[in-house]
């Protein structure tokens, strides 16, 4: 089983990475853009093969470590 | 005087901040953050600037996970002081010993030079030896020192006397290098014995170099 989980800051916390790639878009006239956000992939492997148990245990990891929960959230994905 | 100074792959401020307390005449040893424990005697236990960990996944979130900053919790929970500068501020964020987060600098750059900040708050062991409004000369180098903090997180910041330094110009109007939230640099905790702040006051400690403006910063927690 594999998790996809997806690290970015929150809404209402600017973006600095986002807004400088939306400059450089622009610079390029793609000019459809009208928001940027950077985030952070995390893909990993796991031996849990319960779906619900392995989403929590993700979960987990994600409030430990993955991401700073003051500034980000997090979207978890599992894929079979 | 007893200082701890905690070193994890990729710290590089630790002997600076070991030639500023020894000069300041404290006993100082370096802890490694594999330890689980650190001794009883130390008055003092700094987490020193740098990039742990290669500053992989967040500034400080790997290095916040190590043993040894159990220990360090437990020194603070007694009441004994802990001091984070730089790279140690944002380890002590990410073990939620002090509020907030530091994120990338607004405009993205790595800033590197000295910088001025005023004393916000002197009510607290670290800036005793200043009056409000002082201003000194400190150097700032970092890529990750965004302070950001909620509006409400702000709030109880200021009713408690938290907010210890701000970035400002050399008459001590507050400026903004980084994007910090109400130009913040350093902060401590509620029970005022937990310190963090981006500035450098070890790399301030000879005129000769530049400034010595840290020596009286470092003095208050002696």
């Amino acid at each position: 089983m594999t998790a996809i989980i997806n690290i970015s800051l929150k809404n209402g916390v600017l973006d600095s990475q986002g807004k400088a790639v939306h400059h450089a878009l622009d610079s390029l006239h793609f000019e459809n853009v009208e928001d940027v956000r950077v985030g952070r992939q995390v893909v990993m492997k796991l031996s849990q093969t319960d779906e619900a148990k392995a989403r929590e245990e993700v979960t987990q990891m994600c409030e430990d470590l993955l991401a700073n929960t003051v500034i980000e959230d997090y979207e978890i994905e599992i894929v079979k | 005087m007893k200082v701890g100074i905690v070193q994890f792959p990729g710290t590089n401020c630790e002997y600076d901040t070991q030639y500023a307390f020894e000069k300041l005449g404290a006993e100082t040893s370096i802890l490694w953050h594999q330890e689980t424990s650190v001794a009883d005697d130390l008055d003092l236990i700094v987490i020193a600037g740098g990039f742990s960990y290669g500053d992989y996944l967040r500034s400080g979130a790997i290095a916040s996970k190590s043993p040894i900053m159990k220990a360090v919790k437990a020194h603070a929970e007694s009441g004994k002081k802990v001091l984070g500068i730089c790279n140690g501020f944002q380890v002590l964020t990410e073990t939620h010993m002090l509020p907030g987060a530091l994120k990338r600098n607004e405009h993205l750059h790595f800033i590197s030079k000295h910088h001025h900040l005023k004393v916000a708050n002197n009510d607290n062991k670290f800036l005793s030896k200043f009056e409000n409004a002082d201003v000194v000369n400190i150097p700032i180098a970092h890529h990750d020192g965004n302070f950001f903090i909620d509006a409400d997180g702000l709030k109880e910041l200021y009713a408690n006397d938290q907010v210890l330094l701000q970035y400002c110009d050399e008459n001590g109007d507050v400026t903004n290098p980084n994007g910090s939230v109400d130009s913040i640099a350093g902060i401590c905790n509620k029970e005022k014995n937990v310190f963090g702040l981006m500035p450098h006051p070890e790399r301030a400690m000879e005129e000769i170099l530049g400034s010595a403006d840290g020596i009286k910063m470092l003095e208050g927690l002696m």
